[in-house]
């Protein structure tokens, strides 16, 4: 780092914030006067002055790139035809024709990586849920070192995802990983897994590193719906001699359940679309273990296939879209954002 | 939400209960803890013992000798201090942003609301990989790779949809009749939303940075694109490129690790009692 580097950034950055703040300043003074002398409704500027910058924000960065999406995926843009794309009708349904019928990566092709990304989604969410679950009823109850165990159990929520991807995945070294080192003391020399080679234990080994990355975060939703159960719940349940097991499924779950709805929603969507874990874990060398996501960044940045991979983008997109709102539909979890 | 504990008096554990619970809290508690200490012990390794098949926690011989190799090498506080930049301009950014239109939208009913809402939720279910590839071209084209300024407008508003629907959730519980009462006293509209919603609203701004800030202080896939010259790496980029030398470099890759998990933690630890407030606030009110 030098003197250089940090002058040039400061300069960098500088003028972008000032062209920025000049641009809204802009923009607001624009805003004023229009509501003010053109409209004659100046009580309502205020409305459209506070929310100009967040919607011309949205428009060009997210909006605009998004339509940009979509127009490339009606092109045959890559590496050969970066500057001098051809755009047409034909193009798109010759992308997703391709999607569809011929090898995404080097070997695999849509159906089983859809399948794997299914498989991931439901492994992850079950076990995110169900652990997330059991440790917060515990958390919930009378126990001593409550505080400390809560402490402990978030940890992985708070470490930067970067660094726990990347330190699970040195702990899946055949040699020097814990778990082949913990595995060849107990077991001998033979027990040791072939963590980053085979495309079983590679699966394995990211569902691993994404049940501790993900329980925590379930783990203190659930714990927040169980403080929300009135406890005159339990006391008229247990009044009436239903018994613990009892109470858990048919007072306590159906209780929380509309509370949970909308996270495990969330949750669904990130892990379906998790890209840190797999991309760490694997780092593009088995193409097994690639998820619809992962396949995506490659066919887009190592294949340099940027027309179809956008075209594959709007497919993923779909799928998610479609399982979103099928779940949304079954849970009621939309209602309470309708208000 | 409910502060009070809802344990009911009558559910006593048994004796059993109570040593199945202890247990199952411990072994949790270990399968979280064991992965992050082993982090620290690897740090902790001489470089002549890194690749050891010792589980101790702290070496025999631990030094420090990896901490001192990653901060006289310079390339370390190079990587801070382009995350510093980058992530603190985008979530002021992003919060000024946030903070102004979430006041409008809990306020005020206007034409296209519920749409702006519906579509800040939708938002959330864009893959990033899908994003990044027409924001990689447009910024080729517009020659924003390798700058500053192209990651920073990338980052500013990635993370502005889901601030939007913290803070309306804590401008909701924030009475109306607190700003009646100061409109009766004459005061304009703008006076009352900084003189006196803002300061009220300080806790949830400073929920909503932190959320803003660890977005981008975390984020890798963009800037794996965006920014490929080493000298414009932020610390997840050159972590991940000392973690590749596996064989060398493991131990100055732990010891970076250490230092940068370290304040983030402290900060989530400092503020996980609003993030989780913030988080379940929309869903545990009716």
């Amino acid at each position: 780092m030098s003197f250089e580097v940090v002058a040039r950034s400061l300069t960098q950055i500088g003028t972008t914030l000032v062209l920025i703040l000049l641009a809204f300043a802009l923009v607001e003074a624009i805003i004023f006067v229009f509501y003010n002398k053109v409209l004659k409704v100046g009580d309502k500027s205020l409305t459209a002055m506070l929310l100009a910058p967040a919607i011309i924000g949205l428009l060009l960065l997210i909006v605009v790139p998004l339509i940009y999406e979509v127009v490339l995926s009606f092109s045959n843009m890559n590496l050969h035809h970066f500057k001098n794309p051809s755009f047409g009708l034909d193009m798109f349904f010759a992308n997703i024709k391709r999607v569809f019928t011929t090898k995404i990566l080097k070997t695999m092709t849509f159906w089983p990586l859809l399948l794997q990304t299914v498989l991931w989604t439901v492994i992850q969410v079950t076990f995110h849920v169900v652990l997330g679950l059991m440790l917060a009823l515990i958390l919930n109850s009378n126990i001593k070192l409550k505080g400390l165990y809560k402490a402990i159990l978030i940890l992985p929520w708070a470490m930067p995802p970067v660094i726990s991807g990347l330190t699970w995945r040195g702990e899946f070294h055949a040699k020097y990983g814990f778990f082949n080192i913990i595995l060849t003391k107990v077991f001998g020399d033979q027990a040791a897994l072939p963590w980053m080679t085979d495309s079983f234990w590679n699966f394995v080994a990211m569902n691993i590193t994404n049940i501790w990355m993900g329980v925590p975060f379930m783990m203190i939703i659930c714990l927040g719906a169980l403080q929300g159960v009135p406890v005159e719940y339990y006391e008229a349940a247990a009044m009436d001699g239903a018994g613990k097991s009892h109470r858990l499924f048919n007072l306590t779950i159906p209780l929380i359940k509309p509370v949970l709805a909308p996270s495990v929603m969330l949750g669904i969507i990130w892990t379906f679309n998790n890209f840190n874990v797999p991309y760490f874990i694997n780092q593009f060398m088995l193409e097994t273990s690639d998820i619809l996501v992962t396949a995506l960044y490659r066919a887009a940045f190592t294949y340099n296939q940027y027309g179809f991979a956008a075209a594959f983008a709007l497919v993923i997109f779909f799928i998610l879209f479609g399982i979103s709102v099928v779940y949304m539909k079954k849970t009621g979890a939309l209602k309470a954002i309708g208000d | 939400m409910k502060k009070k504990s809802s344990v009911p008096l009558i559910q006593k554990d048994t004796l059993g209960e109570v040593i199945i619970k202890q247990i199952i809290m411990v072994v949790f508690s270990v399968v979280t803890i064991f992965p992050i200490l082993r982090i620290i012990s690897v740090s902790l390794r001489p470089g002549d013992r890194l690749l050891s098949t010792s589980l101790r926690i702290i070496p025999l011989d631990a030094t420090l000798d990896n901490y001192r190799i990653l901060i006289s090498n310079g390339k370390f506080f190079l990587w801070i201090w382009n995350s510093s930049l980058i992530t603190l301009v985008t979530a002021i950014i992003g919060l000024a942003i946030a903070a102004f239109s979430a006041y409008a939208v809990s306020r005020w009913k206007f034409r296209g609301r519920s749409a702006l809402l519906i579509f800040l939720l939708g938002t959330q279910m864009i893959p990033a990989a899908m994003m990044i590839i027409p924001l990689f071209i447009l910024a080729t084209k517009l020659h924003l790779v390798n700058t500053y300024r192209g990651i920073i407008l990338a980052y500013s508003v990635q993370a502005v949809p889901f601030s939007i629907w913290i803070l309306k959730g804590y401008y909701d519980t924030i009475p109306r009749s607190l700003e009646e009462a100061a409109e009766i006293d004459g005061a304009p509209k703008m006076y009352i939303f900084f003189k006196i919603i803002l300061p009220l609203t300080l806790p949830a701004l400073a929920v909503t940075f932190l959320f803003n800030f660890m977005s981008s202080w975390n984020e890798y896939m963009l800037a794996s694109i965006m920014l490929r010259k080493s000298v414009m790496h932020p610390w997840t980029l050159g972590l991940r490129d000392l973690q590749g030398q596996f064989q060398t470099a493991w131990g100055q890759y732990s010891a970076g690790s250490v230092l940068i998990a370290i304040p983030v933690v402290a900060l989530f630890y400092k503020s996980s009692k609003y993030l989780v407030s913030g988080l379940t606030m929309g869903s545990v009110k009716e």
